[in-house]
């Protein structure tokens, strides 16, 4: 979709570029298809609307006339404006000395509060808080039950008091303030820093849950209350965090279950109509799953361009530092051999499942689903690669280029695949230490577009590293040095 | 009619409630006598939009009001409101709209939805229509032995509502609860088994696989069974609802949807756009928390009450 978008600015700007001219009107409709984008990512209208003009004005400020690739030019705009909506970013939980510091978690029904307050408490845990748990869910049937289950599970203590649960069909009113109360004091009396109160989920439209909303409010004055939110929440969002801030004054918002194939428009929505900022993403079941907001990624999913950046931090974190220094340095030295391109693979293989790996890299979310599709994943791609690999021997491994027909043959019946792909391994490695001759220096993306393009087979993707990369600098990668060098060796 | 209609009057307070829920304000534009012109396509755009329907189906049903309002087959908004009621009315799946029960033993209903979607509270309103609207014998399974006190919720549900409940511990084998449920369904001769599954987001393919697991239990204790399964959605989902009623589908064979949570601002117009990509028919409708706050759903009443009109 990164990919698409770029293409469907492209064509737009190209059918002009014999005029010579681009004008306000031109860029204006080229921003029909990021409309269309955003309004199928859920983003509300209105949103859509101003952002969509703010980008106009951007554009022509900026002058991408003038610009010799307009199209990538208003990718960039169009990312960066959204990642600007989103902040700024402010993950902190602010507390209060002395505690205990009351945060306050609301929302619709099935959003996910209960599950977050478990995983918010495990994340403040880890922090070094002594968090608290209170059950002021008195309407749900069970919801005592499951947070005190989380509790149990988080070694957080709990304060519940079953003996106030609503009956059923009605409203715990005064209830939910007298535990939220004790639940105050409780803490308190136990020296807990943080208590983190879970509410019932209630309808932004029903009077009478929302008022017992504001009686505990009021009652208790938490410092700081959150509301909780199905990222896969479509246009209501907007109605919903609207009607939350307006009774409530809302100090952040949690989005859960993002890890979900949702674009996620609800997000900026959401952020957009309370103005306050995102705190937390809920990205999946385990009570760990809890990720602190970080604007570059969801602006590349809601524009349906994949996380490179949650990509990087990861591999940031979980690739061998010193393997890829004394890589790049190989690779300026022409030395790339196959005990690299396959320890590269493994690399690759540490960020987590290939297919969510692949989800995350621009245009290769197709890839993964292909590879799914054929029933062999791409997993399963690169052990067979690993196989074959396993089946030569060392100096074969060191020169490649020695591996012939009778050893092609032993090689596949050693890796037990045929002889052909042992052929397409060795062309696939080949191509790869070429371009990483061409490349050395190279940033890691173009690193990543390059094993796409070995995974896939499709060379028009290995020929072009460089292209449609990430415009966005960040400290510390570099862009691609020089391109005519590698051009020329072609 | 089937079984549902035996109150006309539960029918009619059923209809003006869904007629005011679904109420989007479509209303206040479709004023009879209103012009068309560009002003109002803007508007019924930004409203459509806002009703989830998704850019596609609106802007083919703007589409269509441009081209026959452009050779002047159209003039003004209650012509429109024809061309716009025409289009969403059209392509429902032509199935029945009830639940298909067993002649020869028990009928199972298998429900599934993401998490959080109102799989446990739309399962008491079944098997409250089903008890007391429809005078089954009703059992529930409580599947979902992932989340927290799941179990214990739907325990509380059956109680409240004197269904009969077949569970295991939490972290138990969901398929065991499925069959466990299916083999005492039978000896008890109890007519209808809704089984819980726990939430699961249609994109974990291991829990979707498990999901699949207790299908084919099911379907191995009883014939034909599931003779329903029903896939919960969230009304207040947008497009991504497409997305797991396409992966559900697959999955574990849909038969039906149960819109729910519709009692809220949520218009769930994305189910327009389920209609036209996959061919599922929408069962029920969710409307609140108590558990007669359900009601069958049906395309003309859907799209009249958007509209605010009375179905006769």
């Amino acid at each position: 979709m990164f990919d698409t978008l770029t293409d469907k600015f492209s064509s737009v700007f190209r059918n002009l570029s014999g005029k010579g001219r681009i004008s306000e009107e031109n860029i204006r409709e080229s921003m029909r298809e990021v409309r269309v984008a955003l309004l199928e990512a859920d983003v509300n209208l209105k949103v859509v609307n101003d952002f969509c003009e703010q980008v106009v004005q951007k554009a022509v400020g900026q002058e991408v006339i003038k610009s010799l690739q307009p199209a990538q030019l208003m990718v960039k705009i169009v990312n960066d404006e959204l990642v600007n909506l989103m902040g700024p970013v402010d993950t902190q939980i602010y507390t209060v000395t002395p505690g205990p510091t009351v945060i306050m978690m609301c929302g619709l029904q099935g959003s996910g509060k209960t599950t977050t307050c478990g995983k918010l408490a495990l994340y403040l845990k880890a922090k070094g808080h002594n968090p608290m748990l209170a059950a002021v869910d008195l309407q749900r049937p069970a919801a005592v039950q499951q947070l005190r289950t989380l509790a149990e599970q988080t070694d957080v203590p709990i304060y519940a008091d079953d003996t106030k649960v609503a009956p059923h069909g009605e409203v715990a009113r005064g209830a939910a303030v007298s535990v939220a109360r004790a639940a105050v004091n409780k803490a308190r009396e136990l020296g807990r820093d943080i208590l983190i109160l879970d509410t019932a989920g209630r309808l932004a439209i029903d009077q009478e849950l929302m008022d017992e909303l504001k009686d505990v409010n009021e009652a208790v004055k938490p410092h700081q209350i959150f509301l909780v939110l199905d990222s896969m929440t479509g246009q209501d969002a907007v109605n919903s965090a609207k009607a939350f801030n307006e009774k409530l004054e809302l100090d952040g918002l949690i989005l859960t279950k993002f890890d979900s194939d949702t674009r996620g428009g609800a997000l900026l929505s959401a952020k957009m109509v309370t103005g306050k900022p995102v705190k937390f993403l809920g990205v999946g079941e385990k009570l760990d799953r809890l990720e602190e907001f970080r604007p570059e990624g969801v602006a590349s999913r809601i524009l349906g361009m994949g996380d490179i950046v949650g990509l990087v931090e990861a591999a940031h974190d979980k690739f061998d530092m010193e393997q890829q220094t004394k890589l790049a340095e190989k690779m300026e030295k022409g030395e790339f051999t196959l005990d690299d391109f396959m320890s590269q693979m493994g690399q690759i293989k540490k960020l987590g499942p290939m297919g969510k790996v692949l989800g995350m890299i621009p245009g290769m979310s197709e890839l993964a689903k292909q590879a799914n599709m054929n029933g062999e994943g791409v997993e399963g791609h690169m052990g067979r690669m690993q196989a074959i690999y396993n089946s030569m021997n060392r100096r074969e491994r060191k020169k490649p280029d020695m591996v012939d027909a009778p050893r092609r043959r032993r090689i596949a019946r050693g890796a037990g695949v045929e002889v052909n792909e042992v052929g397409q391994f060795l062309k696939q490695f080949d191509m790869s230490r070429s371009m990483m001759r061409a490349v050395g220096g190279m940033n890691m993306f173009s690193r990543m577009k390059m094993m796409k393009g070995l995974m896939s087979g499709d060379l028009g993707a290995i020929a072009q590293p460089g292209t449609n990369m990430l415009r966005t600098k960040r400290s510390g990668w570099q862009e691609p040095k020089d391109r005519n060098k590698k051009k020329k060796k072609r | 009619m089937g079984f549902f209609s035996k109150s006309i009057d539960r029918l009619k307070t059923a209809l003006k409630k869904t007629a005011e829920v679904l109420n989007t304000d479509v209303r206040t534009l479709f004023v009879p006598g209103r012009q068309i012109d560009d002003a109002f396509l803007d508007e019924i755009e930004e409203k459509f939009i806002r009703a989830d329907m998704g850019v596609k189906n609106v802007q083919i049903i703007i589409g269509a009001i441009r081209d026959r309002w452009r050779l002047g087959k159209i003039r003004n908004a209650d012509e429109a409101k024809d061309v716009v009621k025409e289009i969403m009315l059209r392509d429902w799946p032509a199935e029945e709209r009830e639940i298909r029960f067993n002649p020869n033993g028990p009928t199972v209903i298998m429900v599934a939805g993401v998490n959080g979607a109102g799989k446990t509270t739309s399962i008491a309103k079944l098997a409250n229509l089903l008890k007391n609207r429809a005078g089954k014998s009703v059992m529930v399974a409580a599947g979902d032995t992932f989340r927290a006190a799941a179990v214990e919720q739907l325990t509380i549900w059956s109680e409240r509502l004197g269904v009969e409940i077949v569970k295991h511990k939490q972290g138990g084998d969901p398929a065991a609860v499925a069959y466990d449920a299916c083999e005492a369904a039978k000896a008890r001769g109890i007519d209808v088994v809704i089984v819980d599954t726990a939430g699961r987001l249609h994109t974990q393919q291991h829990l979707m696989r498990e999901l699949q697991k207790i299908r084919e239990v099911i379907s191995k204790r009883i014939d034909g069974a599931p003779h329903e399964v029903i896939l919960v959605l969230d009304a207040t989902t947008g497009q991504n609802a497409v997305n797991q009623a396409k992966n559900f589908m697959q999955c574990v064979q849909v038969t039906g949807l149960m819109l729910a949570k519709l009692d809220g601002t949520a218009k769930g117009g994305v189910i327009l756009s389920i209609k036209d990509e996959l061919n599922i028919p929408v069962k029920f409708i969710g409307l609140g928390e108590t558990p007669e706050d359900i009601e069958t759903f049906d395309p003309q009443r859907f799209v009249d009450a958007l509209f605010g009109d009375e179905t006769a």
